[in-house]
Protein backbone atom coordinates (compact mmCIF):
# COMPACT_ATOMS: atom_id res chain seq x y z
CA UNK A 1 0.00 0.00 0.00
CA UNK A 2 1.11 3.41 -1.26
CA UNK A 3 0.01 5.31 2.14
CA UNK A 4 2.29 8.59 0.95
CA UNK A 5 0.25 8.75 -2.37
CA UNK A 6 -3.09 8.24 -0.49
CA UNK A 7 -2.31 10.65 2.20
CA UNK A 8 -1.02 13.11 -0.75
CA UNK A 9 -4.22 12.71 -2.46
CA UNK A 10 -6.55 13.03 0.86
CA UNK A 11 -4.69 15.90 2.51
CA UNK A 12 -5.43 17.89 -1.28
CA UNK A 13 -9.11 17.25 -1.51
CA UNK A 14 -9.50 18.62 1.95
CA UNK A 15 -7.14 21.41 1.51
CA UNK A 16 -9.36 21.86 -1.74
CA UNK A 17 -12.68 21.67 0.84
CA UNK A 18 -11.01 24.41 3.05
CA UNK A 19 -9.69 26.81 -0.07
CA UNK A 20 -14.44 26.31 -0.37
CA UNK A 21 -14.88 27.05 3.15
CA UNK A 22 -17.46 29.15 2.22
CA UNK A 23 -19.50 26.61 -0.49
CA UNK A 24 -17.78 23.68 1.66
CA UNK A 25 -19.21 24.23 4.91
CA UNK A 26 -20.74 26.87 5.68
CA UNK A 27 -23.32 26.36 2.73
CA UNK A 28 -25.07 23.46 3.78
CA UNK A 29 -25.15 24.28 7.75
CA UNK A 30 -27.29 27.24 6.60
CA UNK A 31 -29.67 25.55 4.45
CA UNK A 32 -30.31 22.42 6.93
CA UNK A 33 -30.18 25.46 10.03
CA UNK A 34 -33.19 26.97 7.43
CA UNK A 35 -35.04 23.54 7.44
CA UNK A 36 -34.67 23.85 11.23
CA UNK A 37 -36.26 26.91 11.53
CA UNK A 38 -38.89 26.27 8.59
CA UNK A 39 -39.94 22.93 9.42
CA UNK A 40 -38.88 22.91 13.03
CA UNK A 41 -40.22 25.74 14.40
CA UNK A 42 -42.84 27.17 12.13
CA UNK A 43 -44.51 23.88 10.81
CA UNK A 44 -43.29 21.72 13.63
CA UNK A 45 -44.87 24.08 16.38
CA UNK A 46 -48.84 23.49 15.09
CA UNK A 47 -48.08 19.32 14.56
CA UNK A 48 -48.07 16.94 16.99
CA UNK A 49 -45.47 14.47 17.94
CA UNK A 50 -44.43 12.20 16.01
CA UNK A 51 -43.17 8.62 16.61
CA UNK A 52 -43.38 9.72 20.43
CA UNK A 53 -40.69 12.80 19.13
CA UNK A 54 -41.79 16.15 18.98
CA UNK A 55 -41.85 17.04 14.75
CA UNK A 56 -38.92 19.51 15.18
CA UNK A 57 -36.37 16.51 16.90
CA UNK A 58 -37.73 13.67 14.39
CA UNK A 59 -36.67 15.42 11.61
CA UNK A 60 -33.64 15.93 12.92
CA UNK A 61 -32.02 12.12 11.83
CA UNK A 62 -33.52 12.71 8.49
CA UNK A 63 -32.20 16.31 7.37
CA UNK A 64 -28.54 15.24 8.58
CA UNK A 65 -29.35 12.27 6.65
CA UNK A 66 -30.16 14.77 3.56
CA UNK A 67 -27.15 16.86 4.01
CA UNK A 68 -24.56 13.95 4.32
CA UNK A 69 -26.20 12.28 0.94
CA UNK A 70 -25.56 15.43 -1.18
CA UNK A 71 -22.74 16.85 0.46
CA UNK A 72 -20.96 13.11 -0.19
CA UNK A 73 -22.13 12.82 -3.80
CA UNK A 74 -21.47 15.83 -4.80
CA UNK A 75 -17.51 16.63 -2.80
CA UNK A 76 -16.96 13.18 -3.96
CA UNK A 77 -17.89 13.80 -7.64
CA UNK A 78 -16.40 16.81 -8.15
CA UNK A 79 -13.71 15.78 -6.89
CA UNK A 80 -12.62 13.20 -9.48
CA UNK A 81 -14.58 15.17 -11.90
CA UNK A 82 -12.26 18.29 -12.03
CA UNK A 83 -9.04 16.67 -12.88
CA UNK A 84 -10.57 14.73 -15.50
CA UNK A 85 -12.37 18.46 -17.13
CA UNK A 86 -9.09 20.05 -16.34
CA UNK A 87 -6.73 17.50 -17.96
CA UNK A 88 -4.65 17.02 -14.74
CA UNK A 89 -5.82 13.37 -14.25
CA UNK A 90 -3.07 11.92 -16.12
CA UNK A 91 -0.79 12.68 -13.43
CA UNK A 92 -2.90 10.19 -11.02
CA UNK A 93 -3.31 8.13 -13.89
CA UNK A 94 0.30 8.00 -14.40
CA UNK A 95 1.66 7.79 -10.96
CA UNK A 96 3.03 4.34 -9.35
CA UNK A 97 -0.17 4.12 -7.51
CA UNK A 98 -2.91 1.18 -7.38
CA UNK A 99 -6.59 2.11 -8.02
CA UNK A 100 -7.38 0.93 -4.68
CA UNK A 101 -5.22 4.00 -3.32
CA UNK A 102 -6.69 6.42 -5.38
CA UNK A 103 -10.50 5.65 -4.49
CA UNK A 104 -8.73 5.73 -1.11
CA UNK A 105 -7.61 8.94 -1.72
CA UNK A 106 -10.43 10.91 -3.46
CA UNK A 107 -13.88 8.72 -1.38
CA UNK A 108 -12.06 8.70 2.15
CA UNK A 109 -11.42 12.99 1.58
CA UNK A 110 -15.06 13.48 0.43
CA UNK A 111 -16.54 10.95 3.62
CA UNK A 112 -14.54 12.95 5.90
CA UNK A 113 -16.05 16.17 4.90
CA UNK A 114 -19.40 14.86 4.94
CA UNK A 115 -18.80 13.43 8.40
CA UNK A 116 -17.33 16.37 9.29
CA UNK A 117 -20.46 18.84 8.58
CA UNK A 118 -22.86 15.43 9.86
CA UNK A 119 -21.26 16.20 13.23
CA UNK A 120 -21.32 20.02 12.37
CA UNK A 121 -25.43 20.24 11.19
CA UNK A 122 -25.85 17.86 14.66
CA UNK A 123 -24.86 20.31 16.55
CA UNK A 124 -26.20 23.35 14.88
CA UNK A 125 -29.82 21.09 15.07
CA UNK A 126 -29.13 20.90 19.44
CA UNK A 127 -29.52 24.88 19.21
CA UNK A 128 -32.89 24.31 17.63
CA UNK A 129 -34.67 21.53 19.31
CA UNK A 130 -33.65 19.25 22.44
CA UNK A 131 -32.77 15.60 21.53
CA UNK A 132 -31.18 12.91 22.38
CA UNK A 133 -29.24 10.06 21.12
CA UNK A 134 -29.87 6.53 22.74
CA UNK A 135 -27.65 4.57 20.64
CA UNK A 136 -24.85 6.88 19.66
CA UNK A 137 -22.30 4.25 18.65
CA UNK A 138 -24.70 2.88 15.98
CA UNK A 139 -25.04 6.63 15.14
CA UNK A 140 -21.64 7.21 14.54
CA UNK A 141 -21.45 3.76 11.76
CA UNK A 142 -24.66 4.53 10.12
CA UNK A 143 -22.84 8.23 9.56
CA UNK A 144 -19.54 6.67 8.26
CA UNK A 145 -21.37 4.00 6.57
CA UNK A 146 -23.53 6.69 4.78
CA UNK A 147 -20.96 9.11 4.02
CA UNK A 148 -18.93 5.88 2.35
CA UNK A 149 -21.45 4.28 0.64
CA UNK A 150 -22.91 7.81 -1.24
CA UNK A 151 -19.14 9.48 -1.56
CA UNK A 152 -18.65 6.43 -3.72
CA UNK A 153 -21.69 6.72 -5.48
CA UNK A 154 -20.34 10.45 -6.24
CA UNK A 155 -17.17 8.96 -7.25
CA UNK A 156 -18.89 6.80 -10.00
CA UNK A 157 -21.14 9.57 -10.87
CA UNK A 158 -17.71 12.40 -11.25
CA UNK A 159 -16.20 9.47 -13.44
CA UNK A 160 -19.76 9.18 -15.74
CA UNK A 161 -20.44 12.51 -15.82
CA UNK A 162 -18.89 14.26 -19.34
CA UNK A 163 -20.23 17.97 -18.51
CA UNK A 164 -21.51 19.79 -15.73
CA UNK A 165 -25.16 19.18 -16.37
CA UNK A 166 -24.50 15.35 -15.85
CA UNK A 167 -22.62 15.82 -12.34
CA UNK A 168 -25.88 17.51 -11.21
CA UNK A 169 -28.09 15.39 -12.64
CA UNK A 170 -28.21 12.58 -10.18
CA UNK A 171 -27.76 15.12 -7.31
CA UNK A 172 -30.93 16.90 -7.79
CA UNK A 173 -33.25 14.55 -10.04
CA UNK A 174 -32.34 11.42 -7.87
CA UNK A 175 -30.75 11.97 -4.97
CA UNK A 176 -32.92 15.06 -2.78
CA UNK A 177 -36.38 13.91 -4.31
CA UNK A 178 -35.48 10.08 -2.93
CA UNK A 179 -34.68 11.82 0.38
CA UNK A 180 -37.59 13.87 0.34
CA UNK A 181 -39.74 11.16 -0.18
CA UNK A 182 -37.61 8.75 2.17
CA UNK A 183 -39.48 9.95 5.33
CA UNK A 184 -37.01 12.86 6.26
CA UNK A 185 -40.43 14.90 7.31
CA UNK A 186 -42.40 11.88 8.06
CA UNK A 187 -43.07 8.79 9.24
CA UNK A 188 -44.32 6.37 6.40
CA UNK A 189 -47.05 5.50 9.16
CA UNK A 190 -48.54 8.51 7.87
CA UNK A 191 -49.51 7.36 4.06
CA UNK A 192 -52.20 5.70 3.08
CA UNK A 193 -51.20 1.80 3.13
CA UNK A 194 -50.46 1.70 -0.65
CA UNK A 195 -47.96 4.62 -0.69
CA UNK A 196 -46.36 2.81 2.17
CA UNK A 197 -45.58 -0.33 0.03
CA UNK A 198 -44.36 2.29 -2.73
CA UNK A 199 -42.20 3.87 -0.17
CA UNK A 200 -40.40 0.64 0.66
CA UNK A 201 -39.02 0.48 -2.58
CA UNK A 202 -36.51 3.72 -2.10
CA UNK A 203 -33.23 2.41 -0.64
CA UNK A 204 -33.14 6.23 1.18
CA UNK A 205 -36.21 5.13 3.91
CA UNK A 206 -33.73 2.17 5.46
CA UNK A 207 -31.03 4.30 5.64
CA UNK A 208 -33.15 7.29 7.40
CA UNK A 209 -34.99 4.98 9.40
CA UNK A 210 -31.60 3.77 10.50
CA UNK A 211 -30.00 6.69 11.56
CA UNK A 212 -33.45 7.75 13.07
CA UNK A 213 -33.59 4.02 14.94
CA UNK A 214 -29.84 5.34 16.66
CA UNK A 215 -31.05 8.59 18.28
CA UNK A 216 -35.06 7.34 19.34
CA UNK A 217 -34.64 4.01 19.36
CA UNK A 218 -38.04 3.23 16.90
CA UNK A 219 -37.81 3.51 13.01
CA UNK A 220 -40.01 2.86 9.98
CA UNK A 221 -38.05 -0.44 9.15
CA UNK A 222 -36.64 -2.60 11.06
CA UNK A 223 -32.98 -1.47 12.25
CA UNK A 224 -31.61 -4.91 10.64
CA UNK A 225 -32.83 -3.94 7.75
CA UNK A 226 -31.43 -1.11 7.63
CA UNK A 227 -28.23 -2.19 8.15
CA UNK A 228 -28.86 -4.96 5.18
CA UNK A 229 -29.48 -1.86 3.04
CA UNK A 230 -26.50 0.07 4.01
CA UNK A 231 -24.58 -2.79 3.47
CA UNK A 232 -25.73 -3.97 0.48
CA UNK A 233 -25.64 -0.40 -1.18
CA UNK A 234 -21.84 -0.06 -0.23
CA UNK A 235 -21.13 -3.64 -1.53
CA UNK A 236 -22.71 -2.60 -5.07
CA UNK A 237 -20.84 1.06 -5.10
CA UNK A 238 -17.47 -0.77 -4.65
CA UNK A 239 -18.30 -3.21 -7.29
CA UNK A 240 -19.31 -0.75 -9.59
CA UNK A 241 -16.13 0.58 -8.76
CA UNK A 242 -14.40 -2.16 -9.54
CA UNK A 243 -15.65 -2.57 -12.57
CA UNK A 244 -14.03 0.94 -13.77
CA UNK A 245 -10.98 0.35 -13.24
CA UNK A 246 -10.54 -2.72 -14.75
CA UNK A 247 -12.20 -1.69 -17.98
CA UNK A 248 -10.58 1.46 -17.77
CA UNK A 249 -14.07 2.94 -18.32
CA UNK A 250 -14.10 7.28 -19.07
CA UNK A 251 -10.50 7.18 -17.31
CA UNK A 252 -8.00 5.02 -19.97
CA UNK A 253 -9.05 4.30 -23.19
CA UNK B 1 19.99 30.96 -16.21
CA UNK B 2 21.87 29.14 -13.89
CA UNK B 3 20.08 25.21 -13.20
CA UNK B 4 21.53 22.88 -10.95
CA UNK B 5 19.43 19.72 -10.22
CA UNK B 6 21.72 18.37 -7.39
CA UNK B 7 18.95 16.06 -6.63
CA UNK B 8 18.32 14.33 -9.51
CA UNK B 9 19.86 11.07 -10.56
CA UNK B 10 24.03 10.98 -11.03
CA UNK B 11 23.74 7.95 -13.54
CA UNK B 12 26.32 9.23 -16.67
CA UNK B 13 24.99 9.43 -20.08
CA UNK B 14 25.55 6.46 -22.45
CA UNK B 15 26.75 8.40 -25.47
CA UNK B 16 27.31 5.10 -27.11
CA UNK B 17 24.03 5.57 -29.76
CA UNK B 18 24.48 2.92 -32.99
CA UNK B 19 25.88 4.21 -36.18
CA UNK B 20 24.27 0.95 -37.91
CA UNK B 21 20.02 0.46 -37.52
CA UNK B 22 19.19 -3.55 -37.52
CA UNK B 23 15.46 -2.53 -37.89
CA UNK B 24 13.83 0.60 -36.79
CA UNK B 25 13.74 1.35 -33.21
CA UNK B 26 16.09 -1.91 -32.77
CA UNK B 27 19.61 -0.29 -31.57
CA UNK B 28 22.80 -2.05 -31.21
CA UNK B 29 23.87 -0.99 -28.13
CA UNK B 30 25.37 -3.09 -24.82
CA UNK B 31 23.14 -3.28 -21.77
CA UNK B 32 20.18 -2.90 -21.36
CA UNK B 33 17.84 0.01 -22.51
CA UNK B 34 15.91 2.66 -20.12
CA UNK B 35 13.15 2.01 -22.83
CA UNK B 36 12.24 -0.98 -24.98
CA UNK B 37 9.34 -1.22 -26.52
CA UNK B 38 8.27 -4.76 -28.13
CA UNK B 39 5.73 -5.27 -30.82
CA UNK B 40 3.36 -2.41 -29.66
CA UNK B 41 -0.42 -2.31 -30.91
CA UNK B 42 -2.78 0.15 -29.97
CA UNK B 43 -6.66 0.02 -31.44
CA UNK B 44 -9.21 2.35 -29.86
CA UNK B 45 -13.10 1.36 -29.60
CA UNK B 46 -13.98 3.15 -32.62
CA UNK B 47 -11.60 0.51 -34.49
CA UNK B 48 -8.92 3.18 -35.47
CA UNK B 49 -5.16 1.62 -35.36
CA UNK B 50 -3.30 4.53 -33.93
CA UNK B 51 0.05 2.30 -33.15
CA UNK B 52 1.17 -0.46 -35.84
CA UNK B 53 3.38 -3.10 -34.66
CA UNK B 54 6.04 -0.41 -32.76
CA UNK B 55 9.10 -1.78 -31.44
CA UNK B 56 11.54 0.95 -29.90
CA UNK B 57 14.68 0.96 -27.74
CA UNK B 58 15.75 4.33 -25.62
CA UNK B 59 19.21 4.10 -24.17
CA UNK B 60 20.31 5.80 -21.07
CA UNK B 61 20.51 9.31 -20.81
CA UNK B 62 20.19 10.10 -24.36
CA UNK B 63 18.00 13.11 -26.04
CA UNK B 64 15.18 11.03 -28.04
CA UNK B 65 12.98 12.76 -30.48
CA UNK B 66 9.55 11.70 -31.83
CA UNK B 67 8.58 13.35 -34.94
CA UNK B 68 5.57 13.44 -36.94
CA UNK B 69 2.80 14.38 -38.37
CA UNK B 70 -0.43 15.54 -36.22
CA UNK B 71 -2.46 12.02 -35.28
CA UNK B 72 0.53 9.76 -36.06
CA UNK B 73 0.81 8.16 -32.89
CA UNK B 74 3.19 10.49 -31.00
CA UNK B 75 0.96 10.99 -28.14
CA UNK B 76 -0.68 8.01 -28.07
CA UNK B 77 2.64 6.12 -28.12
CA UNK B 78 4.12 8.22 -25.04
CA UNK B 79 0.80 7.45 -22.97
CA UNK B 80 0.84 3.99 -23.59
CA UNK B 81 4.64 4.07 -22.03
CA UNK B 82 3.19 6.11 -19.24
CA UNK B 83 0.38 3.85 -18.48
CA UNK B 84 -2.37 6.10 -19.48
CA UNK B 85 -3.36 4.46 -22.78
CA UNK B 86 -4.00 0.42 -22.54
CA UNK B 87 -1.87 -1.30 -25.32
CA UNK B 88 -3.87 -3.97 -27.56
CA UNK B 89 -0.48 -6.39 -27.81
CA UNK B 90 2.76 -5.65 -27.19
CA UNK B 91 4.63 -4.60 -24.20
CA UNK B 92 6.69 -1.91 -22.98
CA UNK B 93 9.93 -2.36 -20.42
CA UNK B 94 10.78 0.84 -18.29
CA UNK B 95 14.35 -0.06 -17.25
CA UNK B 96 13.42 -3.99 -17.29
CA UNK B 97 10.12 -3.32 -15.37
CA UNK B 98 6.77 -4.32 -17.17
CA UNK B 99 4.69 -1.20 -16.87
CA UNK B 100 1.54 -2.94 -16.48
CA UNK B 101 2.57 -6.35 -14.08
CA UNK B 102 5.36 -4.39 -12.41
CA UNK B 103 3.54 -0.55 -12.99
CA UNK B 104 4.57 0.57 -9.95
CA UNK B 105 8.68 0.22 -10.47
CA UNK B 106 8.13 1.33 -14.23
CA UNK B 107 6.11 4.51 -13.59
CA UNK B 108 8.04 5.97 -10.41
CA UNK B 109 10.86 5.99 -12.76
CA UNK B 110 9.00 8.08 -15.28
CA UNK B 111 8.03 11.95 -14.99
CA UNK B 112 5.75 13.54 -17.64
CA UNK B 113 5.37 16.30 -19.42
CA UNK B 114 1.77 17.07 -21.08
CA UNK B 115 0.88 18.47 -24.21
CA UNK B 116 -1.75 20.39 -22.52
CA UNK B 117 -1.72 22.92 -20.11
CA UNK B 118 -3.70 21.08 -17.73
CA UNK B 119 -3.28 22.62 -14.38
CA UNK B 120 -5.48 22.72 -11.16
CA UNK B 121 -6.19 26.35 -11.74
CA UNK B 122 -6.62 27.35 -8.01
CA UNK B 123 -3.92 26.18 -6.25
CA UNK B 124 -0.46 27.58 -5.41
CA UNK B 125 2.70 26.54 -7.81
CA UNK B 126 4.47 25.70 -4.38
CA UNK B 127 1.31 23.10 -3.40
CA UNK B 128 0.89 21.91 -6.65
CA UNK B 129 4.38 20.44 -7.49
CA UNK B 130 4.60 19.19 -3.68
CA UNK B 131 1.37 17.46 -4.70
CA UNK B 132 3.13 15.43 -7.25
CA UNK B 133 6.38 14.62 -5.52
CA UNK B 134 3.66 12.73 -2.90
CA UNK B 135 1.40 11.62 -5.41
CA UNK B 136 4.79 9.26 -6.83
CA UNK B 137 5.20 8.17 -3.20
CA UNK B 138 7.80 10.24 -2.13
CA UNK B 139 8.46 11.61 1.28
CA UNK B 140 8.37 15.87 1.67
CA UNK B 141 11.91 17.37 0.40
CA UNK B 142 11.15 20.91 0.44
CA UNK B 143 14.88 21.52 -0.63
CA UNK B 144 14.62 19.45 -3.64
CA UNK B 145 11.20 21.49 -4.59
CA UNK B 146 12.63 24.49 -4.15
CA UNK B 147 15.88 23.63 -6.48
CA UNK B 148 13.64 22.40 -9.17
CA UNK B 149 11.81 25.60 -8.76
CA UNK B 150 14.79 28.19 -9.03
CA UNK B 151 16.26 26.14 -11.68
CA UNK B 152 12.46 26.79 -14.28
CA UNK B 153 12.61 30.21 -12.75
CA UNK B 154 9.46 30.12 -10.90
CA UNK B 155 10.64 30.33 -7.24
CA UNK B 156 9.42 34.25 -7.22
CA UNK B 157 6.31 32.45 -8.43
CA UNK B 158 5.64 29.48 -5.68
CA UNK B 159 3.28 31.24 -3.96
CA UNK B 160 0.85 32.29 -7.12
CA UNK B 161 -2.01 30.53 -8.09
CA UNK B 162 -1.57 28.72 -11.48
CA UNK B 163 -4.56 30.90 -13.07
CA UNK B 164 -2.27 33.68 -12.24
CA UNK B 165 0.44 32.61 -14.33
CA UNK B 166 1.08 33.38 -18.27
CA UNK B 167 1.06 30.15 -20.43
CA UNK B 168 5.11 29.90 -20.77
CA UNK B 169 5.62 29.57 -16.75
CA UNK B 170 2.64 27.13 -16.70
CA UNK B 171 4.35 24.83 -19.02
CA UNK B 172 7.45 25.18 -16.70
CA UNK B 173 5.24 24.34 -13.89
CA UNK B 174 4.38 21.06 -15.71
CA UNK B 175 7.86 20.45 -16.33
CA UNK B 176 8.56 21.21 -12.54
CA UNK B 177 5.80 18.83 -11.77
CA UNK B 178 7.05 15.97 -13.32
CA UNK B 179 10.82 16.70 -12.05
CA UNK B 180 9.00 16.89 -8.59
CA UNK B 181 10.16 12.83 -8.00
CA UNK B 182 13.24 12.24 -9.44
CA UNK B 183 12.41 10.85 -12.46
CA UNK B 184 14.67 8.77 -14.33
CA UNK B 185 13.13 9.01 -17.74
CA UNK B 186 11.45 12.22 -18.51
CA UNK B 187 8.69 12.38 -21.49
CA UNK B 188 8.22 15.99 -23.03
CA UNK B 189 5.30 15.92 -25.41
CA UNK B 190 5.66 19.11 -27.41
CA UNK B 191 7.31 20.95 -24.69
CA UNK B 192 7.57 24.45 -26.09
CA UNK B 193 4.47 24.61 -28.01
CA UNK B 194 2.91 28.13 -27.80
CA UNK B 195 6.51 29.64 -25.85
CA UNK B 196 8.56 32.52 -27.40
CA UNK B 197 12.00 31.96 -28.87
CA UNK B 198 13.85 33.06 -25.53
CA UNK B 199 12.03 30.32 -23.13
CA UNK B 200 11.94 27.77 -25.89
CA UNK B 201 15.85 28.00 -25.86
CA UNK B 202 16.00 27.98 -21.87
CA UNK B 203 13.83 25.03 -21.47
CA UNK B 204 16.48 23.29 -24.21
CA UNK B 205 19.20 24.37 -21.44
CA UNK B 206 17.27 22.83 -18.77
CA UNK B 207 16.48 19.25 -21.03
CA UNK B 208 20.24 19.19 -21.61
CA UNK B 209 21.36 19.80 -17.92
CA UNK B 210 19.01 16.81 -16.91
CA UNK B 211 19.99 14.80 -19.72
CA UNK B 212 23.58 15.99 -18.31
CA UNK B 213 22.86 14.19 -15.24
CA UNK B 214 21.60 10.96 -16.65
CA UNK B 215 18.36 11.54 -17.24
CA UNK B 216 16.85 10.07 -20.58
CA UNK B 217 14.73 12.14 -22.01
CA UNK B 218 11.99 11.59 -24.81
CA UNK B 219 10.42 14.48 -26.60
CA UNK B 220 8.13 14.87 -29.25
CA UNK B 221 7.88 18.24 -31.30
CA UNK B 222 6.45 19.86 -33.82
CA UNK B 223 8.98 22.33 -34.16
CA UNK B 224 11.88 20.24 -36.29
CA UNK B 225 14.98 22.90 -35.23
CA UNK B 226 14.45 21.52 -31.49
CA UNK B 227 14.56 18.06 -32.55
CA UNK B 228 17.63 19.29 -34.99
CA UNK B 229 19.02 21.27 -31.86
CA UNK B 230 18.95 19.09 -29.09
CA UNK B 231 18.04 15.12 -29.97
CA UNK B 232 21.08 11.87 -29.91
CA UNK B 233 18.40 10.48 -32.20
CA UNK B 234 15.36 10.81 -34.60
CA UNK B 235 12.52 8.37 -34.65
CA UNK B 236 9.97 8.92 -37.35
CA UNK B 237 6.28 8.17 -36.34
CA UNK B 238 3.95 8.19 -39.98
CA UNK B 239 0.32 6.90 -39.27
CA UNK B 240 0.90 4.34 -36.26
CA UNK B 241 4.01 3.08 -38.10
CA UNK B 242 7.74 3.74 -36.56
CA UNK B 243 9.45 4.22 -40.08
CA UNK B 244 12.93 5.33 -39.14
CA UNK B 245 15.13 5.59 -36.07
CA UNK B 246 18.29 6.69 -36.75
CA UNK B 247 21.13 8.91 -35.02
CA UNK B 248 20.39 12.49 -35.91
CA UNK B 249 23.87 13.28 -37.42
CA UNK B 250 23.50 10.29 -39.30
CA UNK B 251 20.05 11.05 -40.39
CA UNK B 252 21.64 13.83 -42.13
CA UNK B 253 24.09 12.23 -43.60
CA UNK B 254 22.50 9.69 -45.24
CA UNK B 255 19.57 11.51 -46.13
CA UNK B 256 20.48 15.32 -46.47
CA UNK B 257 21.22 16.82 -49.15
CA UNK B 258 23.90 19.69 -50.02
CA UNK B 259 23.68 22.51 -52.20
CA UNK B 260 26.45 24.48 -54.13
CA UNK B 261 25.63 28.07 -55.40
CA UNK B 262 28.13 29.21 -57.99
CA UNK B 263 28.03 33.16 -58.18
CA UNK B 264 28.80 33.99 -62.05
CA UNK B 265 30.58 36.92 -63.33
CA UNK B 266 28.36 36.97 -66.44
CA UNK B 267 24.89 35.79 -66.84
CA UNK B 268 24.18 32.43 -68.78
CA UNK B 269 20.98 32.20 -71.28
CA UNK B 270 21.15 28.39 -70.28
CA UNK B 271 23.92 25.81 -69.06
CA UNK B 272 26.04 24.74 -71.32
CA UNK B 273 26.79 21.64 -72.94
CA UNK B 274 29.89 20.78 -71.62
CA UNK B 275 28.10 20.54 -68.57
CA UNK B 276 25.15 18.83 -68.69
CA UNK B 277 27.04 15.91 -66.48
CA UNK B 278 26.34 17.42 -63.92
CA UNK B 279 23.18 18.01 -61.60
CA UNK B 280 23.15 21.72 -62.51
CA UNK B 281 19.85 24.33 -62.48
CA UNK B 282 20.65 28.23 -63.27
CA UNK B 283 19.31 30.64 -61.10
CA UNK B 284 19.20 34.53 -60.64
CA UNK B 285 18.00 35.14 -64.03
CA UNK B 286 21.16 33.30 -65.07
CA UNK B 287 24.06 34.97 -62.71
CA UNK B 288 24.19 31.50 -60.37
CA UNK B 289 24.35 27.74 -61.15
CA UNK B 290 23.08 25.44 -58.63
CA UNK B 291 24.62 22.21 -58.10
CA UNK B 292 22.67 19.57 -55.96
CA UNK B 293 24.47 16.60 -54.32
CA UNK B 294 23.89 14.37 -51.26
CA UNK B 295 26.09 14.29 -48.71
CA UNK B 296 26.93 10.76 -48.89
CA UNK B 297 28.40 11.00 -52.73
CA UNK B 298 30.21 14.07 -51.50
CA UNK B 299 32.51 12.33 -48.78
CA UNK B 300 33.01 9.29 -51.63
CA UNK B 301 34.54 12.18 -53.15
CA UNK B 302 32.64 12.70 -56.20
CA UNK B 303 30.46 15.97 -58.04
CA UNK B 304 32.31 18.85 -57.15
CA UNK B 305 36.14 18.57 -58.15
CA UNK B 306 35.03 17.44 -61.70
CA UNK B 307 32.52 20.23 -61.61
CA UNK B 308 34.95 22.84 -60.71
CA UNK B 309 37.67 21.15 -63.34
CA UNK B 310 34.55 21.61 -66.19
CA UNK B 311 33.97 25.11 -65.35
CA UNK B 312 37.72 25.92 -65.95
CA UNK B 313 37.76 24.47 -68.80
CA UNK B 314 34.36 26.14 -70.58
CA UNK B 315 36.15 29.35 -69.27
CA UNK B 316 33.65 30.80 -67.09
CA UNK B 317 34.38 32.75 -63.62
CA UNK B 318 32.92 32.72 -60.61
CA UNK B 319 32.97 35.39 -58.52
CA UNK B 320 31.33 33.65 -54.96
CA UNK B 321 29.95 30.44 -53.70
CA UNK B 322 28.47 29.26 -51.06
CA UNK B 323 26.90 25.67 -49.57
CA UNK B 324 23.77 24.83 -47.76
CA UNK B 325 22.68 21.28 -46.07
CA UNK B 326 19.26 20.27 -46.14
CA UNK B 327 17.79 20.58 -42.56
CA UNK B 328 16.23 18.33 -40.52
CA UNK B 329 12.93 19.88 -41.29
CA UNK B 330 12.86 19.52 -45.71
CA UNK B 331 14.36 15.51 -44.09
CA UNK B 332 11.25 15.11 -42.90
CA UNK B 333 8.73 16.36 -45.08
CA UNK B 334 10.49 14.34 -47.67
CA UNK B 335 10.33 11.68 -46.01
CA UNK B 336 6.42 12.02 -45.47
CA UNK B 337 6.54 12.70 -49.24
CA UNK B 338 7.79 9.69 -50.33
CA UNK B 339 5.60 7.34 -47.94
CA UNK B 340 2.27 9.03 -48.81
Amino acid sequence: MNLQSVKTIYLAEMARSLRTVLQSIVSPVVSTSLYFVVFGAAIGSRISEVDGVSYGAFIVPGLIMLMLLTQSVSTASFGIFFPRFSGSIYEILSAPISYLEIVLGFVGAAATKSLILGLIVLGTARLFVPFTIQYPLVMLLFLVLTALTFSLLGFIIGIWADGFEKLQLVPLLVVTPLTFLGGTFYSIDMLPPFWQTVTLLNPVVYLVSGFRWSFYGSGDVSIWASVLMIVAFLGVSLAVVNWIFKTGYRLKP
Amino acid sequence: MTISFNHLPTTMPDDSTPEDRAAPGQSETTGSPMIQVEQLDKVFDGGFQALKNVSLEIQRGEIFALLGPNGAGKTTLISVICGLVRASSGSVKVDGHDNVADYRQARAMIGLVPQELTNEAFTTVWDTVSFSRGLFGKPKNPAHIENVLRALTLWEKRNNRLLELSGGMKRRVLIAKALAHEPKVLFLDEPTAGVDVELRREMWEVVRQLRDQGVTIILTTHYIEEAEEMADRIGVILRGELVLVEEKAALMRQLGRKELTLHLDHALDQVPAALAGHDLALTEEGHALVYTYDVARQEEGTGIAGLLADLEATGIRVKDLHTRQSSLEEIFVSLVRERA
